[in-house]
């Protein structure tokens, strides 16, 4: 909401002469608030563990807040899980998976999870209010791609229940026993489909603990669960922080670890499954090449940008946050950038018109801050929205650096924020060997107008998902993973089947 | 390599230069068994060596003892290599893989008389060697096929084409089978060059000849230089380094040593590599041979191209 004008901070080194028109969003035009309404959604003061189909107390008789981000009000208390409670949630399980969910027939266990899928679409108001409520996202991101794409998940992989023998040529397949799952709090309901959906459908039961931040969707998700009478157990979730997810990773009775977050944690999860039988697949982070050549449909390009780095905040894996662009439109396209993170509107993640909602929490806030402190001492210029910020809550305005060395920090580290990197080129060689310079593999994009650039580009970058023209899109049928350190196994599609299965002749 | 006794034998030439033999019996000349580097056949660059011996204690040869030298400078090699290898044309990776098989064939008899000096029977080595140029043979077809049966075009809700293909991962280090030292070998390092990798291995320990003259067949087959590289040495010593490099992107390991396997994760971490245990696979069966192989040391990518919708009203003829 930019109401309050700030003076113009756009005195810095690079003026060109803009060919286009400027619109001046600011002064010209002013949204009326279009705010979602809490009464869509119920939620309970208090929440206990789903375990075995049941709500029950955690051992540890503890709870925590889980907190609105947007204004740092208590929305709801959720349990603290121990090692006694995921003990209890790996027993539910097993028992389910020994006594029910392998015996049931494939076509069935297909229904279960399309059943599911039809609940979520039936709820997917209250969803997307909590998730935006829980997590800060804009209501339009939480409305109109985390909750449908969670749904459009499971019903994706409920139909391969059936039809498992044509995934695999010349092998049968057998699921692997209790998964255990941790996800991350940037698409809460969304990373809860990914990882439930086709453990389900290819015969696992689940452990699953969600963000200590953004625990809400996966406990509506577990009412949902509830009342599409899934078998007991099949489905168990537990909330807590990382002692919790540490008793997931070293439960002994686990066969599978499936993790989304930080590279650092997945590497210790690496270290803790070692001399264990437990197959693991690790979705980690990203510091996406997202490259512009001089070619390129530039107004589209931007908006490309744009929505690459400031989609849900750049609280994305793969966020195209190292934007490189080739040095005769550099001049330009940073024009553009300027202009356009003017008119992004940053404010209630409830309000429909909001572009950018509130940083996750506290603790993520003084990272970003971290690292824009890093990216100035490092001598890179920055630049940020002129917009107001709400007094409560965690906000970070919409940021741009440039003259940004490639080894400098920002460039080559993960900062989980709104915070974009621009580098520049000029030959297709340098452009390939400074985007495949670094640990990560997870994403990278290219704009140009030439299609056999595209595909010279798309074939030499070393990242899992690289979209050509634009950028942050996902499918459940495409598959999604990284390359390097961004982790190993794929999450949707047909490949995604494989980590939740072993193979037999 | 048996020792042959030498004789007091010299040659000597008569007056009208015809070669007259003073002893019966020529004497054999020795092999030195070199390890392979960038396409090269240098010893190791530490100086070491160790005693290669038989079941019965018979000296095989001097092998060297390859140092974290010898592998670093093995790994630089090997990724210096992966990106034209990677770029071949899938079909050329097919044809020298199968020029690989022929000139496995060509040198039955030597491999056959390796294995014989390490052990093996007469029939068991032949079938060993067999086995080996045809698993050859099955991986030089799968070259171009694999990525045909484990891509997709994704049927996405959004105006784009997307597809998922197959890439290799990049450079893999591989402890080859202490036994099956060629069959082990072969069947281990074949699906990973099939699909596009580099690697660098270490021969079995106990039997490394069939390895170092294997190498001399990749060397003679058209095979870049670089894209495999084999070292001898000790296992225990050279495990920590085969998995805990920065630049290796995946490790591959056959023997059921638990302490060594809970190692390699551990230290597989640093990078996140790929780490696979081999341990309980008969090779002389068709167990030994999968494109699933193949698939362990491949990466899926997946590209969105956006589809225009101008004048899209579809065809409706």
């Amino acid at each position: 909401m930019p109401t309050t004008k700030k003076p113009d901070r756009r005195g810095g080194k690079i003026t060109p002469k803009s060919n286009t028109i400027k619109l001046k969003f600011d002064t010209s035009w002013s949204y009326a608030p279009a705010p979602e309404s809490k009464s869509a959604a119920t939620i309970k003061p208090q929440y206990d563990l789903f375990i075995n189909g049941e709500w029950v107390k955690p051992a540890s008789n503890k709870y925590f807040d889980t907190i609105n981000p947007a204004n740092e009000e208590k929305i709801s208390q959720v349990s603290e899980a121990n090692t006694a409670d995921v003990d209890k949630a790996v027993k539910a399980a097993r028992n389910a998976y020994e006594k029910v969910w392998k015996k049931i027939s494939p076509k069935e266990r297909a229904k279960y999870v399309f059943r599911i899928a039809r609940m979520i679409q039936e709820r997917a108001r209250e969803l997307a209010i909590i998730e935006s409520l829980d997590g800060g996202k804009p209501i339009r991101e939480s409305r109109d791609f985390d909750v449908p794409t969670a749904a459009n998940h499971f019903f994706y992989y409920a139909g391969w229940a059936d039809k498992l023998e044509y995934a695999f040529p010349n092998r049968n397949t057998e699921p692997l026993g209790v998964a255990g799952q941790i996800i991350p709090w940037n698409f809460p309901l969304l990373m809860a489909a990914w990882k439930i959906a086709p453990a389900l459908a290819t015969g696992n039961t689940v452990v699953l603990k969600p963000a200590e931040t953004t625990p809400l969707t996966a406990l509506k998700l577990a009412e949902i669960i509830q009342e599409s009478g899934l078998p007991n157990g099949v489905v168990n979730i537990v909330t807590g922080a990382g002692a919790t997810g540490a008793a997931i990773v070293n439960h002994p009775d686990i066969n599978k670890i499936a993790f989304t977050g930080s590279t650092d944690v997945g590497k210790i999860i690496q270290r803790a499954i070692a001399g264990t039988h437990k197959k693991v697949t690790l979705e980690l982070g990203g510091k996406a090449a997202n490259i512009i050549f001089e070619d390129a449909p530039l107004d589209q390009a931007v908006e490309g940008v744009i929505n690459g780095i400031y989609f849900n905040q750049g609280h994305v894996c793969c966020a195209g946050s190292r934007l490189y662009v080739q040095e005769s439109v550099a001049k330009q396209v940073i024009r553009k950038l300027r202009d356009r993170i003017e008119s992004l509107i940053v404010g209630d993640p409830l309000d429909k018109n909001t572009d950018i909602g509130a940083i996750n929490s506290r603790q993520q806030l003084e990272t970003i801050h971290k690292y824009l402190k890093i990216g100035k001492e490092e001598g890179a210029e920055m630049y940020q929205s002129s917009c107001s910020l709400p007094g409560k809550g965690f906000w970070c305005r919409p940021t741009i650096f440039t003259n940004v060395a490639q080894s400098a920090r920002i460039a080559q580290e993960e900062i989980f924020g709104p915070v974009l990197a621009i580098l520049t080129f000029r030959t297709d060689d340098e452009v390939i060997e400074k985007a495949n310079n670094s640990p990560y593999g997870l994403s990278a994009g290219v704009w140009t107008d030439k299609g056999s650039k595209i595909f010279n580009m798309t074939k030499r970058m070393r990242a899992g998902v690289i979209w050509a023209n634009t950028f942050n899109k996902f499918d459940p049928s495409s598959p999604f993973g990284g390359y390097k350190e961004s982790g190993f196994g794929r999450e949707g599609g047909l490949h995604g089947l494989s980590a939740y299965v072993s193979l037999t002749n | 390599m048996e020792k042959q006794e030498l004789k007091k034998s010299s040659l000597s030439i008569s007056e009208n230069g015809i070669e007259k033999k003073t002893s019966s019996k020529r004497l054999e000349v020795l092999k030195t068994y070199k390890i392979y580097i960038g396409g090269q056949f240098p010893r190791t660059e530490s100086g070491r060596y160790y005693v290669a011996k038989n079941a019965e204690g018979k000296q095989l040869a001097n092998v060297c003892l390859s140092s974290r030298k010898d592998f670093r400078d093995a790994v630089v090699a090997a990724r210096g290599a992966f990106g034209g290898w990677s770029n071949r044309a899938a079909f050329n990776r097919g044809q020298i893989l199968y020029r690989m098989a022929e000139m496995l064939e060509g040198r039955k008899g030597q491999f056959i008389e390796e294995l014989m000096h390490q052990d093996s029977s007469k029939a068991k080595a032949e079938k060993e060697v067999n086995l080996a140029i045809d698993r050859l043979i099955y991986y030089a077809g799968w070259c171009d096929k694999f990525q045909q049966v484990f891509s997709a075009v994704n049927p996405v809700a959004s105006s784009h084409f997307n597809f998922s293909v197959p890439e290799p991962t990049g450079v893999v280090s591989v402890i080859v089978p202490q036994n099956d030292s060629l069959l082990g070998l072969v069947s281990v390092i074949a699906p990973v060059i099939a699909g596009g990798n580099t690697c660098v291995v270490l021969a079995s320990e106990s039997k490394p000849l069939c390895a170092v003259t294997f190498a001399e067949v990749i060397n003679s087959s058209d095979m870049p230089g670089a894209v495999v590289n084999i070292l001898t040495g000790k296992v225990a010593e050279h495990a920590p380094w085969f998995v805990d490099h920065m630049d290796v992107n995946a490790t591959i390991y056959c023997e059921k040593d638990s302490t060594v396997q809970k190692m390699m994760r551990e230290k597989s971490a640093l990078n996140v590599k790929r780490v696979f245990f081999y341990d309980s696979i008969n090779w002389n069966t068709d167990e030994g041979q999968s494109p699933y192989f193949i698939m362990d040391t491949q990466e899926i990518k997946t590209t969105w191209h956006p589809i225009e919708n101008i004048a899209g009203s579809g065809a409706g003829y």
